[in-house]
């Protein structure tokens, strides 16, 4: 199956809304050997001028891989997963993730460019935080909090 | 934290630590992110796709590598922008009821650049496992005082 060129340039709006918890954050910092305080303690992330508990600096990832989905299970897009590599990630922070955010991600596919068999796909989400009380569909009240840039290469047949 | 940009050197070293990876923790890291493809915890899965064996997030040494850094800093949120190549798998051998690691990652940092009107210090890490890069262009920008 071909990567379907078409895709360069599509988007897919914000979908679920994601609650970032306290112990979501305290069981990613452990995931990622992350002892720092002000992932773990509310009083350690206020003493550093937080509102609550910071999350690590690759947290969105998990936001960003949830957007992604909409693309590789996408019938249109032509993604086998069990032949995605992934090839480099990157993360803009605009303010930082704290416990308490209730998170949105718009996914951008910015680059689609055949390799051998397969493609290099780019996307971008970009993530805000919606204004606390806000409808999970409001799109006026919402702050920027992170963009991430992630490339996958899907591997063609016999690479 | 009281790192001053006036403080810093381009080169200068930041520190280097040493990860120990067991296929426990990739179970950890699947559980917590999400990510549950099967090439990270099914040794048959994964050498059917033509890997070594069970091989580590890339997600994962990404997060645990900048650890350092955020250490460094002495506040998470300092790490304003984080980027990186993923060049080479980490195999993470089968050591379960042992106490020996499946993989080490050597992770050392350095300065790469200091930006004195944003008041930030490039990161440039160091990743290796097993005598290979696995991250390439691993830089993370931090915001000082």
């Amino acid at each position: 199956m071909t990567i379907n060129p078409d895709l360069q340039g599509r988007s897919y709006p914000a979908a679920e809304v994601y609650d970032v918890g306290r112990e979501k954050i305290r069981e990613f910092a452990r995931a990622v050997k992350a002892t720092h305080p002000a992932h773990f303690d509310v009083d350690a992330a206020k003493a550093l001028g937080h509102s609550d508990l910071v999350a690590p600096p690759t947290f969105a990832i998990i936001v960003a891989q949830r957007a992604d989905a909409q693309l590789i299970e996408d019938p249109e897009s032509g993604i086998d997963f069990s032949r995605v590599v992934h090839a480099d990630q990157r993360f803009t922070h605009h303010r930082p993730i704290v416990a308490g955010d209730r998170l949105v991600a718009e996914l951008h596919v910015d680059g689609v460019r055949a390799m051998g068999g397969g493609a290099m796909i780019t996307t971008r989400s970009e993530i805000f935080a919606l204004a606390r009380g806000a409808a999970g569909d409001s799109a006026d009240v919402r702050e920027p909090v992170a963009t991430t840039t992630s490339s996958i290469l899907v591997r063609g047949e016999g690479q | 934290m009281s790192i001053t940009i006036a403080e810093l050197t381009v080169g200068q070293d930041i520190g280097s630590r040493s990860i120990a990876v067991t296929r426990t923790d990739l179970v950890k890291y699947a559980g917590a992110s999400g990510d549950f493809n099967p090439i990270h915890w099914n040794e048959a899965f994964a050498t059917g796709v033509g890997l070594p064996g069970v091989i580590a997030h890339g997600m994962f040494t990404m997060g645990a590598a900048v650890q350092l850094v955020t250490d460094w800093a002495g506040d998470p949120a300092a790490v304003v922008d984080f980027q990186t190549r993923f060049t080479k798998p980490v195999p993470v051998a089968d050591t379960t009821g042992t106490p020996e690691a499946g993989a080490v990652i050597e992770v050392s940092g350095a300065i790469g650049a200091l930006d004195a009107d944003a008041g930030t210090a490039r990161v440039d890490l160091t990743v290796v496992s097993a005598g290979q890069k696995v991250l390439v262009k691993a830089q993370a920008v931090v915001r000082l005082a």
